[in-house]
């Protein structure tokens, strides 16, 4: 059994080591830039996520100059495109407009919103007249600004993961618990159960759970629904090492010195026992929160996630699916190297707080 | 013949699993409001009578438990019934299943072949720049989505021309003589193996490194060293021995973590293996198909776990001796 005081030194650990590590400092400082930028999507993107120019279906990224045709030093300006069907190639052309310039403002007024959801806003960090349109990522299939839509989708696929995890640790800590602390004919029946959900190819049940959602749900009633098929898909294994845990916990004297002065069987759980996995929990819970991005995305860009209109960085990698969108719009596939981004991110942090909590690694270290 | 009955009873063991299995995945089909037989209804050369037999062969008109077991000793005998198109499900998946083994056993095979020197390599020259290239590299391949990857190829493929994109097979496959064919299908499987061995190294590659640095700091590595045995004897006599055994373990986990991984590259390059399958008879709801399909992957898991284990009992004497 550890000691406050031991608990308390070996979080000082964890943040020095990650101050320390070079990788980790650079994951942390990325990871927050990016959490900072959902935060305020609203007012860093030009657009909401919604606005769709129909004429720009797949504008390419707005070009920025700075030097004027004089070949002189100017404020940042860019210029509309025009949209021109070339006959010949039955293709649709994006031409630069260089009759009218838009000069890049700062704060400029744009589309309503409320700043974190409280303070009614219409400033945007930056933008063009009214008549222009910047789209620093270029647009999707509708028009709709693929930068934009990057920082709202962002908000999605980089919570759903804590989400999840949050509906799964309760669910895997009690059934665990239960399964360890009482033992015999309940822990053998509670373990091949969740043997068997393991049993199932994780990405198969994943796609089973997500197709038999009825269609005819509020996109906030699939988001919630999502969360809760990712958190049953990892619980089983969660379960298990728990119990292995327990196994060994409940011998101890705490234990007994509780069962004797007659407290039930679910405190002695709760209170005594699963407290003591809190170092193991919370290494599993950096771990794993990756491994649920990486699964939203992919049951996403299926097309059995997160869907139209609403934006996440796997649906919007679903365009990246077409031939002639991953030769000609390569930033669609924008999305894409966030996800990688993040995903390394958030490795490298568990990695480092893996290091220092686990007793066997520090021995190393030292 | 100690071994012959641990053997025999982590076979049986599997059995009550299997039916567990099956229930689960029955009653999460059945329970959801999609009508079994909706795309059948929907198809217009599917015949009323094959419709009628269908009803009959699931027993949609009883109550769920007597459809249980109606599907189940119909799943028992082999009979899995017809997918959407009419065509029987159990060719369907006589087709797919050997594509996605080979797949899957490919990749395995390679990043054995490659992981294991790898994450020596990295534990004995622990904390050194390439300890640390190696650690960064992984990393690397561990965040990348599958799917992104696959995609990123795919451009490769498309703007080289030096691969194939998408399916098994070239169209003119059946006129190639034995030696082209094997041509063929080897230039198509480059790209999917690419991915799916890139994503399972990284993990590969860091349990053999923490096994092995686990097992360096045991006592009788030290003692052994201490004995005065050359550093070469150490290693692979004792320290690799003990350190490879929980990756036998590993084996089974990889095949699973595989077949799912498999799914999303499946479907991106138009592989015809049983990940996309699975996918496709879910966007389709053809609940025939993705029973079977759901069982068969459970099955392959299960059948990749025991064959782990008993491998791990010719690997490690101390299963022998408890078993």
């Amino acid at each position: 059994m550890k000691s406050d005081k031991g608990a308390i030194s070996q979080e000082i650990g964890v943040f020095r080591q990650l101050a320390c590590d070079k990788f980790a400092l650079i994951a942390l400082v990325v990871l927050f830039i990016i959490y900072f930028s959902l935060l305020f999507a609203d007012f860093i993107a030009p657009y909401s996520k919604d606005f769709s120019d129909r004429n720009m279906s797949y504008a390419p990224p707005s070009k920025i100059f700075t030097i004027n045709e004089h070949g002189k030093l100017s404020l940042p300006y860019t210029y509309s495109y025009k949209r021109e069907f070339d006959p010949e190639a039955m293709q649709v052309d994006y031409k630069i407009d260089r009759s009218q310039k838009y000069f890049l403002k700062l704060f400029p007024r744009g589309e309503k919103y409320k700043f974190l959801g409280l303070i009614p806003c219409s400033r945007h960090l930056i933008g063009v007249a009214p008549q222009g349109r910047l789209y620093l990522l270029g647009t999707d299939i509708n028009g709709r600004d693929v930068f934009s839509r990057i920082l709202f989708g962002g908000r999605i696929s980089m919570t759903i993961g804590f989400l999840a995890l949050f509906v799964l640790f309760p669910i895997g800590l009690l059934y665990g618990g239960i399964s360890g602390y009482f033992g015999g004919k309940v822990d053998t029946l509670m373990m091949r159960f969740a043997e068997a959900v393991m049993s199932i190819p994780s990405f198969y049940l994943l796609i089973i759970l997500a197709a038999i959602l009825p269609s005819n749900m509020t996109s906030i009633q699939r988001f919630m629904l999502i969360v809760v098929i990712l958190a049953l898909i990892g619980w089983a294994g969660f379960a298990r090492v728990v119990r292995g845990m327990v196994l060994s916990i409940k011998t101890q004297e705490f234990v007994q010195a509780a069962q004797s002065i007659g407290a039930s069987k679910l405190r002695i759980i709760i209170k005594h026992i699963l407290p003591q996995t809190t170092s193991y929990v919370i290494v599993a819970m950096t771990l794993s929160v990756p491994s649920y991005i990486l699964a939203e995305s992919g049951l996403s860009f299926l097309g059995l996630g997160i869907q139209q209109p609403d934006a996440s960085w796997g649906n919007m990698l679903k365009e990246a699916q077409e031939y002639i969108n991953i030769l000609y719009r390569p930033w669609l596939l924008t999305p894409g190297f966030l996800i990688f981004i993040a995903v390394l991110s958030f490795n490298l942090i568990g990695d480092t707080i893996r290091d220092v909590l686990d007793p066997k690694s520090r021995v190393r270290g030292s | 013949m100690q071994m012959l009955i641990y053997i025999l009873k982590r076979i049986l063991q599997t059995i009550p699993l299997l039916i567990l299995v099956s229930l689960i995945s029955f009653f999460i089909i059945r329970l959801s409001p999609v009508d079994p037989l909706a795309e059948l209804k929907l198809n217009p050369s599917i015949s009323k009578e094959t419709l009628q037999k269908e009803t009959e062969r699931l027993g949609l008109d009883k109550p769920i438990y007597v459809q249980y077991f109606l599907w189940a000793k119909a799943f028992v005998k082999g009979d899995l019934g017809i997918c959407s198109t009419g065509e029987s499900v159990a060719g369907k998946l006589k087709e797919r299943i050997p594509n996605t083994l080979l797949l899957t056993t490919l990749v395995i095979f390679l990043t054995w072949i490659v992981g294991i020197p790898l994450g020596i390599l990295a534990a004995i020259r622990w904390k050194t720049p390439l300890d640390r290239i190696l650690t960064v590299l992984t990393s690397i391949g561990m965040a990348i989505p599958s799917f992104f990857f696959a995609i990123l190829l795919l451009i490769f493929a498309v703007k080289t021309g030096w691969f194939p994109v998408g399916g098994l097979t070239s169209y003119n496959f059946n006129d190639m003589n034995f030696s082209s064919k094997i041509w063929d299908i080897t230039h198509h499987l480059i790209l999917p193996t690419t991915v799916l061995f890139t994503i399972s190294l990284a993990g590969l590659q860091r349990q053999m490194r923490a096994n092995l640095l686990d097992v360096l700091d045991s006592d009788y590595v030290r003692f052994a060293r201490a004995k005065g045995l050359s550093e070469f004897k150490v290693l692979y006599k004792h320290a690799l021995r003990n350190a490879i055994n929980p990756m036998i373990t590993l084996l089974g986990f990889e095949f699973a973590s595989l077949l799912s991984g498999a799914a999303l590259t499946e479907y991106v390059f138009q592989y015809p293996g049983l990940g996309r399958l699975i996918l496709e008879a879910v966007l389709k709801s053809d609940i025939n198909l993705v029973m079977a399909s759901l069982m068969t992957g459970a099955i392959m898991l299960i059948l990749g776990n025991l064959i782990a284990d008993i491998l791990l009992i010719f690997t490690d004497p101390r299963i022998r001796v408890k078993g």
